[in-house]
């Protein structure tokens, strides 16, 4: 798939609480094809910071010609894109990565979990197997409710499951503990989140027999296959997150799950 | 319009702006981005006789104006890259220049046997100079006999111009750069990372697996041009300069200090086609001050 290094305006800016923003960029081109679960390596204006940061990207819209970036702002790269104002140009590396897998079959029932800011990818991915002919389900977690991002735009594609660790929303717990998982089955798993959540799914799918993958987020530099930093160790020795992932299956990777 | 093509130990190059080894891949990850055939030299990630899995993760921590790296020398081995990599990139139509490293003299040698006989391959570059492995590497590139062993083992063996690259992690670089010309270096280049290490301080550990790195980008940029500057009033073979460099300006600089070419290395991963710019804007600032030709500000302030 080409990859491409352009200037986006940020034609809206979203503030969803917290040290959440979403971002919507629209290229002055049609977008490029993109798959569901890639990322952008994104130059961050007006920052201490030197290198891109990469972003996964949350949603794409071909009628609007917009991508869409939920970004958590935990370091000054990140709160960087947070000071951006509408009409700014944002420079991106993209699309970068392998994604999601396609639709395996018609109507296989996919569940799609995601804790935190990994719940971006998500909202792609169902937006995809929805209009793919499968049948996908969001489980979302969070500390309390203020961190289930997005509902809306989940609910529109699919049913949505949540657990708060406060119980604000949803079921309380963590994702493995949802009632859906003992009333429901799946063909299969993906996930994003934070490494315990995953750790915890990947055990939780390994254990019921379900094929599962996970899109990690290594630290990275040059988001290509050239720098080598942001490997992760798997079946095959260490490769690289940016170019043979970030989408992982659970049995190539060296977990101890 | 300036005269930018440069001539270094017989390479002739269209530009003076190379990509450096570790930080471009083997030249295609970047297709998509930039025009490979408008760089001067690619140098392909540092290759070894045989495969190496690296340094654990993480291997990387940004660092004001800079980053650390210890990626350890990963790659798939002396062999793989002739069966697999090479016919991918013969064809490139500009130079493409494998940086050899290893862990004894010997390990040099039979690594640059096997690339000496890749017809499309038109020089080596010899890192002596990588802070990031055990055995090996920097250890060779710090002492005058340690640098002059490795050079020697592989001039014996191998045919086509060979690039040292030196390491900045010393008390004297020029009279490292002075032991490898007389053992039949045909370039130098300056300088690898410098030796560096970065804390969290919240987890009490070290941000890198193995503790220390080396440290690269703009930030190094100073030492880089003392470096460059001291190595080329020591020796009469060209250097190649390279550290940090990100603009035209900086690799003027670095031209002024006796470069006869430069590199471009960790500015690659922010502006994929940076080298390209380089190059050009080299051309236009030669075009503004009236200079006809590159080689006019070689070594200017010599």
């Amino acid at each position: 798939m080409r990859k491409f290094q352009k200037n986006l305006t940020v034609s809206e800016i979203q503030f969803l609480g917290g040290k959440y923003v979403l971002l919507k960029l629209t290229d002055t081109d049609p977008l490029p094809e993109i798959l569901p679960g890639q990322f952008v390596e994104v130059l961050t204006p007006n920052s201490q910071t030197l290198l891109r940061r990469p972003i996964s990207i949350n949603y794409v819209d071909r009628d609007t010609n917009q991508l869409w970036l939920l970004v958590a702002m935990i370091g000054e790269g990140t709160r960087a894109l947070g000071r951006l104002r509408e009409g700014d140009q944002l420079n991106l590396v993209f699309p970068l990565g392998n994604g999601f897998s396609p639709v395996q079959k018609a109507g296989e029932e996919v569940l799609l979990v995601g804790g935190g800011v990994g719940i971006a990818p998500l909202l792609e991915y169902g937006k995809y197997l929805r209009e793919n002919g499968a049948s996908p389900s969001f489980l979302l977690g969070g500390r309390t409710a203020a961190d289930i991002l997005l509902l809306d735009k989940f609910e529109s594609i699919a049913p949505v499951y949540i657990t708060t660790e406060d119980a604000s929303a949803g079921e309380k717990g963590f994702v493995t503990q949802h009632s859906i998982l003992l009333e429901k089955s799946f063909d299969r798993i993906s996930v994003c989140g934070p490494k315990p959540m995953m750790v915890a799914i990947a055990k939780y799918a390994k254990l019921a027999n379900i094929p599962c993958e996970v899109s990690l987020e290594n630290m990275m530099a040059c988001g290509l296959g050239a720098c080598l930093c942001c490997v992760e160790k798997t079946v095959k020795g260490n490769v690289c997150v940016c170019t043979e992932g970030p989408v992982f299956d659970i049995n190539d990777l060296t977990w101890q799950i | 319009m300036a005269d930018i093509k440069v001539n270094i130990a017989g390479l002739q190059m269209k530009t003076p702006v190379m990509t450096a080894s570790g930080t471009f891949g083997y030249g295609l990850e970047y297709a998509d981005l930039v025009n490979l055939e408008d760089i001067g030299a690619i140098i392909v990630k540092g290759t070894t006789l045989n495969a190496r899995q690296g340094n654990d993760y993480p291997r990387m921590a940004e660092t004001p104006s800079g980053m650390l790296n210890c990626v350890g020398l990963q790659n798939k081995g002396a062999e793989y890259f002739c069966k697999h990599i090479y016919p991918e990139v013969k064809d490139i139509k500009t130079n493409v220049l494998v940086n050899v490293s290893g862990s004894s003299p010997d390990d040099y040698a039979r690594c640059a046997e096997l690339i000496d006989e890749l017809d499309h391959i038109p020089a080596i570059e010899l890192n002596i100079s990588c802070p990031n492995v055990k055995q090996g590497g920097m250890a060779f590139g710090v002492t005058t006999s340690g640098a002059a062993s490795v050079v020697r083992a592989v001039r014996a063996v191998y045919h086509k111009p060979i690039i040292v690259k030196l390491s900045p992690n010393v008390t004297s670089i020029a009279d490292i750069a002075c032991a490898v010309q007389d053992e039949g270096a045909d370039a130098l280049s300056c300088i690898n990372t410098l030796m560096g290490m970065s804390i969290d301080i919240e987890k009490r550990r070290p941000r890198l697996s193995i503790s220390t790195g080396g440290l690269s980008g703009p930030c190094v940029k100073p030492v880089a041009v003392r470096c460059v500057w001291q190595v080329a009033r020591a020796v009469k073979i060209p250097v190649v300069g390279l550290g940090g460099i990100s603009s035209a300006e900086d690799a003027i600089e670095f031209m002024m200090a006796g470069a006869s070419a430069v590199q471009v290395g960790t500015a690659n991963f922010i502006d994929p086609a940076i080298s390209v710019k380089i190059a050009q804007g080299i051309s236009d600032w030669l075009d503004s001050h009236g200079y006809r030709s590159v080689q006019e500000i070689v070594g200017a302030i010599l």
